[in-house]
């Protein structure tokens, strides 16, 4: 917690407008410009200059000496971790992690069972604080500010930075109760701004030729790949920047899985998303950078082509030759 | 052995001889025999409840339905309507019999709503926080506390209402401030101590059913910006419902069953009356007047007490099996 950020709940009138999300209260609920995917531009410069216009230049993603493992250097920096170190009680579960998170792309981390990499992602939207005797280090920015700050709000924070679980959680509800969840705890109400809300979310979701007639029904009854799909539409539905992914897909049969995967290709032009994954095809598949875990540490970052092709270290080559892990 | 040996000979384990018996007979043998015995006491432990029930079952039925030669069943003696509808309850005026058991049912109508209006939100409530906001170190003191207040002997409670409840708070209160009138013995106090001794029941049941709710749930609700007040009320609850409803039914099966502490801070008149200051009397606290008195064995109003416990029997045997079958719905739902 090195750096001071200034926080405030409602950023109106003191955040600069450069870094993102001009104004949540204005754009969170509905937000009209948010057309579906198909039309969207790719890239930085999307349809979505107003909600998130060229930030200051941040300095691109970088791992302690190797730098310039930047896929895109106008790309603006989303999540910055500095020398972030994670405890469990006294069992150090990372250490010294740096790694920047460009804004508008798929980070996927990889590497093997216990290495850190969920408790990484966890620690991006404070999940672990859930957990008794947990404690970090370092600093951990989201747009600039530091989100482990004394006065930082985590329940707004977990509405910027939403997370998608590796079982699908859907609530004992109606699949619009789901969806709509999110947004009645923040205190939406009126059917009129609701009822288009949960449209969009689950076509941006591409669950909504499925269930469109169904609403009212169980979001228990659907199946496996579906209530994955849902609880997809439901973290959009606080209408995030950021999606976090513990292995979304790792349940899922090869169909469903495939479905998840387009899914998060579209989502990329107008979300951050981190994707943790045991499947080094599905990274490579998905993601344009890859950030490779081993032992708490981070071993190497880079595009996801340059590190499958050609790892800059050992470690990341035995790891995915199939050598170990 | 020779470890060393470079070709293991696999044979070797058939080489040893095991030993064996001739024929594929079964054959007596003291194990056997000790087996059989083992299972034969345990069936016979188990089969005592069944009997029991079955026992208590025929008691009732007998009494109070059953012609046999020579014996008369109190339904033989009243009408079965003027049993349900007659609105007075003198089984021992002599020369003045009605048997009416609304009176009763009224009496243990408003114990038990008046129990249930304090023990089930109040077990509820203790419920949620010790699942979902208590620490390890508040779960710890709590915990014991609530079974302490479990292991309470009713009699206790019943003098606590009586003697504490009524004149201290009550009467001083209602009667004092509000200048209602209060019975010495009331249907209030008793309800209160009655609440006071489901709440334990409540709380352990509904906190066994909350944390069984997946913690992914939990987690899922947070990530959504969800306050520990929204996953409580909004995820955890909802989920746990059918197990809340079914905790919720036991413990006013157990209210509608409780005896002494509405005996004693409830008194002795049957009355059928909506009003909780007054004396009444309910089914329970019948049976255990009827039996202190000289009432002769195989009279009207000795049998009228089968009758009672017939009617309190068949009203705790449908909640219990009605929140036996949510319960089991709800294991279903979440396996």
């Amino acid at each position: 917690m090195s750096t001071e950020q200034h926080h405030s709940p409602t950023p109106d009138s003191d955040r600069p407008p450069s870094v993102g999300q001009a104004s949540q209260n204005e754009q969170r609920f509905p937000q009209p410009e948010v057309t579906p995917m198909p039309n969207a531009v790719s890239g930085s410069t999307g349809s979505l200059e107003t909600r998130r216009s060229a930030g200051p230049s941040l300095p691109p993603p970088t791992l302690g000496a190797a730098a310039n493992a930047t896929p895109d250097a106008k790309r603006t920096t989303k999540i910055q971790t500095q020398d972030m170190g994670f405890f469990y009680g006294t069992h150090q579960a990372l250490q010294k992690i740096t790694l920047n998170i460009p804004e508008r792309s798929v980070t996927a981390l990889i590497g093997p069972s216990g290495c850190g990499k969920s408790t990484y992602l966890r620690s991006l939207n404070r999940m672990n604080d859930i957990i008794e005797g947990t404690r970090i280090t370092g600093t951990v920015l989201l747009d600039g500010e530091d989100i482990y700050a004394r006065d930082v709000d985590v329940v707004e924070l977990r509405k910027r930075v939403g997370m998608v679980f590796q079982k699908s959680t859907p609530f004992p509800k109606s699949i619009f109760d789901n969806i709509a969840f999110g947004p009645r705890i923040a205190g939406v109400s009126s059917m009129a701004t609701l009822t288009p809300l949960v449209e969009r979310c689950l076509k941006q979701a591409a669950l909504w030729n499925e269930v469109k007639d169904r609403l009212k029904d169980s979001a228990l009854a659907l199946s496996g790949g579906q209530q994955q799909r849902l609880c997809i539409a439901r973290a959009l539905a606080t209408n995030p920047d950021v999606l976090l992914m513990d292995e979304p897909a790792s349940a899922l049969d090869p169909g469903s899985t495939a479905r998840i995967e387009d899914l998060i290709d579209d989502l990329r032009k107008n979300y951050t998303i981190v994707i943790v994954t045991h499947n080094m095809q599905q990274a490579a598949r998905v993601s344009e950078l890859t950030a490779f875990f081993c032992m708490g540490r981070l071993v190497e970052v880079g595009r996801t082509k340059q590190l499958f092709t050609n790892p800059k270290e050992k470690e990341t080559e035995d790891y995915i030759t199939g050598r170990f892990g | 052995m020779n470890a060393g040996s470079p070709t293991p000979a696999v044979p070797t384990l058939t080489a040893v001889d095991a030993p064996r018996s001739s024929s594929l007979k079964r054959r007596f043998s003291w194990n056997g025999a000790y087996e059989k015995c083992i299972r034969i006491v345990l069936l016979c432990c188990a089969l005592v409840s069944v009997i029991t029930t079955a026992a208590i079952v025929f008691v009732l039925l007998y009494e109070s339905v059953l012609w046999f030669p020579g014996h008369t069943p109190f339904f033989g003696k009243v009408s079965l309507i003027e049993f349900l509808t007659a609105s007075q309850w003198t089984p021992q005026f002599a020369g003045n019999q009605h048997f009416g058991i609304m009176p009763l049912i009224c009496g243990t109508l408003l114990t038990t709503v008046t129990a249930g209006a304090i023990g089930l939100p109040m077990g509820l409530a203790s419920a949620i926080y010790l699942s979902e906001y208590a620490s390890p170190q508040a779960r710890s003191v709590l915990k014991p506390s609530l079974e302490l207040l479990a292991g309470i002997p009713t009699v206790v409670y019943g003098y606590i209402g009586l003697f504490f409840l009524t004149p201290m708070l009550i009467k001083p209160v209602l009667s004092g401030v509000f200048g209602l009138s209060v019975d010495g013995f009331n249907a209030l106090s008793g309800g209160i101590v009655v609440g006071m001794m489901i709440m334990p029941m409540v709380a352990s049941l509904s906190e066994d059913v909350l944390r069984a709710v997946p913690s992914s749930l939990r987690e899922a609700g947070y990530a959504l910006g969800a306050t520990k007040y929204d996953v409580s009320a909004k995820i955890i609850v909802p989920s746990a419902l059918s197990g809340i409803i079914a905790s919720f039914l036991l413990a006013l099966s157990r209210a509608i069953g409780e005896t002494m502490a509405v005996a004693i801070a409830c008194g002795a008149r049957p009355q059928l009356t909506l009003n909780p200051l007054r004396q009444i009397q309910t089914m329970t606290s019948f049976i255990v007047n009827i039996m202190q008195g000289d009432t002769p064995v195989g009279s009207i109003e000795y049998q009228s007490l089968y009758a009672v416990a017939l009617v309190l029997f068949l009203i705790t045997l449908t909640m219990n099996y009605v929140s036996q079958w949510i319960l089991r719905r709800y294991r279903e739902a979440y396996q």
